[in-house]
């Protein structure tokens, strides 16, 4: 269990070192003024210092308001759920890269429809193949849009 | 008229059997996007843009906003049925809605529904027909100190406006503007915020972000609340739509003041949601029997859709004008115009007059034809969500991929929305608003290059935002605008002291 206030000043201390990372850079990259005006890094630095200076007055005001309860951010119940989702994409991800993205999108919806939605095996397989194939149609033929393809495609000679 | 002769171009380029056919598929598709829980008009419009890739602009443009106008409908029908709004805009329609399906109801709601978006959206085409142009010859003569005034006030008007906390959408606009400057510097040719990853050199794209903050991270929420649906049946019969279209005259005040709301709240950014609110509130205040309203009242589903739709189209307004987006699907079918190689803005007006003639068109037709096809198709879509959400959820994910993948063929864009997936959904949680960063992320390089070319002209001297009247009120509007809360905080302890 964690709070929703916990998660804020994580949050508010990632960005206030991206802030950081990149108003860096951007002081590196050149912030004053030139010849012929402001030079590339002029605009995005002060954007940081804006960003910087909203993260710390978020973080000042959590500090303020620390005795105060807050709301919980996620159950260990609704984070388990999420991660029902999130694990399968991430792997979707992977296999994309690997099976090219229709055999990924097969493995993906038969596996989640019968793991996570406990459904009929049989149902699971047959959705995730008319789904990958009608994607496949759709795109690849009919639209001209061209997707990562793996070794299965090439069997087929795509 | 000027305008009429434009508006009949515009039918003509409009009128072949392939742009017809687009439509009906767009606005199907839109339909289909907006009942379905996790996605809805932003997503839909992102997710399907690829789709358009291979097509001209005008056919593009005009299945696109169809997509949009069917997302505006099928919102309506999950708030009815399930009390699901489909979209933040629909939530205020469940507050009568359902409670009007629960008694038996359902088909009297929904034909007032979509007849009320019907409405309100005919009304912001009205505008949008008469004073684009206008408007759009009025922001020909801007240099860019006055398109750096306009995105100001744009940018202003979020943080002064908006519910949330100010410094929460700070960090949300900086963010989006600092994400818009990775890569290649519009202006100088030089490489920044890079940090030598050759991934990162074409930027980041907008439309891969908009996905994973819309689509990815609605399901991880969605999942995380565990949606139980269970909802009512309905299919509409004539007699209804006749008996409620009777109804309708009789409200014709909620309906006029609806849209007025709406069409003002479409064109000031972020206007939508609060839009919708408002319209309910107003026509519950202006109602002689207040304690109906919640329990099935059928002015109670026409105040917010008529706003809500009036506000959804006439964000399209400043967008086409003035290249500034109202909305967040604005902001996307601003993108795909990029895509497209089209600037949008006041010059769109006289180099692509068939584009945007055919598009404003298409608002008028694609609203009819809609109309009639919820009319009479609610039971198939109804029945969508039935269909377990084990199976649609790693479906929506699949096509997010798809549309991530196929704005730039790159898979380092599939890990971004996996990334921005994850970030939309903690922002979300802790309440950093995901538009202001939309439309940050989409305007950031415009924004930008107005101000350095403004700076340029003018030496480096700031004063040239107040150097004639016009850019002048407009950045002396943004600042109040800014500063807004704090305006208004002092105006009422001084009316406090004087009473």
């Amino acid at each position: 269990m964690t709070s929703n206030r916990a998660v804020d000043v994580v949050v508010s201390l990632l960005l206030l070192a991206l802030a950081g990372v990149l108003g860096y850079d951007n002081w590196r990259t050149g912030v004053s003024w030139d010849a012929t005006g402001p030079q590339p890094g002029y605009f995005p630095f002060y954007l940081a210092l804006l960003m910087a200076g909203a993260c710390v007055y978020g973080l000042a005001k959590e500090y303020l308001a620390r005795r105060q309860p807050s709301e919980t951010f996620v159950t260990r119940e609704q984070f388990t759920r999420v991660l029902q989702v999130f694990a399968p994409t991430l792997a979707f991800c992977v296999l994309t890269q690997w099976l090219g993205l229709y055999v990924a999108s097969f493995l993906l919806i038969a596996g989640f429809m019968a793991w996570v939605g406990r459904i009929a095996w049989w149902k699971s397989i047959v959705t995730g193949l008319v789904f990958a194939v009608l994607m496949f149609v759709t795109f690849e033929i009919a639209f001209d849009v061209i997707m990562p393809k793996g070794p299965v495609e090439a069997l087929f000679g795509h | 008229m000027e305008a009429f002769g434009l508006l009949w171009y515009g039918f003509g380029v409009l009128l072949t059997w392939k742009t017809l056919a687009l439509m009906m598929v767009g606005l199907v598709l839109g339909i289909f996007v907006g009942v379905l829980p996790g996605l809805g008009g932003p997503n839909g419009v992102a997710i399907l843009l690829p789709l358009t890739f291979t097509m001209d602009p005008t056919s593009a443009i005009v299945m696109l906003s169809c997509i949009y106008w069917g997302a505006l409908f099928g919102g309506a029908i999950t708030s009815i049925l399930f009390n699901i709004p489909g979209e933040a805009w629909s939530v205020a329609t469940t507050f009568d809605g359902y409670p009007m399906a629960q008694q038996g109801r359902a088909a009297e709601a929904l034909t007032a529904a979509f007849t009320s978006s019907f409405i309100g959206s005919l009304v912001a085409v009205l505008l949008i027909t008469f004073l684009a142009p206008g408007i759009a010859s009025f922001a020909l003569r801007f240099g860019p100190p006055e398109f750096f005034a306009v995105y100001l006030l744009t940018f202003c008007s979020f943080v002064g406006l908006g519910r949330e906390e100010k410094h929460k959408t700070i960090i949300s606009m900086a963010l989006g503007l600092l994400l818009a400057g990775v890569g290649m510097d519009t202006v100088s040719g030089q490489l920044r915020m890079v940090f030598g990853w050759p991934e990162l050199y074409r930027g980041i794209n907008f439309l891969v972000a908009v996905i994973g903050l819309f689509g990815i991270s609605e399901i991880m929420l969605t999942m995380e609340e565990r949606l139980a649906l269970r909802g009512h049946a309905a299919a509409i019969s004539l007699r209804v739509v006749l008996k409620v279209w009777k109804e309708m005259p009789r409200y014709w005040m909620t309906l006029l003041r609806s849209s007025a709301i709406g069409c003002w709240l479409g064109i000031t950014p972020g206007g939508a949601i609060a839009a919708s609110f408002m319209g309910y509130n107003l026509a519950k205040r202006f109602s002689d029997d207040k304690e109906s309203f919640g329990k099935g009242r059928i002015e109670g589903v026409f105040a917010p859709e008529t706003a809500a739709h009036a506000s959804g189209t006439s964000a399209l307004l400043p967008m086409l004008a003035l290249g500034i987006p109202g909305s967040g699907t604005a902001a996307i079918l601003l993108g795909g115009l990029m895509v497209w190689g089209l600037n949008p803005g006041p010059l769109l007006f006289v180099e692509h007059k068939n584009f945007v003639w055919g598009l404003i068109a298409s608002m008028y037709l694609g609203n009819v034809v809609g109309l009639v096809l919820v009319l009479t198709t609610v039971p198939v879509f109804a029945a969508v969500l039935r269909v377990p959400f084990a199976a649609i959820a790693p479906m929506i994910v699949v096509s997010c991929a798809i549309g991530a993948y196929a704005i730039q063929n790159a898979m380092f864009d599939i890990w971004l929305m996996l990334l921005f997936g994850v970030v939309g959904y903690v922002f979300k949680k802790i309440g950093i608003p995901l538009a202001p960063f939309t439309l940050a992320l989409v305007l950031g390089n415009r924004a930008e290059d107005a101000f350095r070319l403004s700076m340029i002209g003018a030496g480096g001297d700031l004063r040239v935002f107040w150097s004639n009247g016009l850019v002048g009120t407009i950045t002396t509007l943004a600042l109040v605008l800014l500063f807004w809360p704090l305006i208004s905080a002092g105006w009422d302890r001084l009316r406090g002291k004087a009473t």
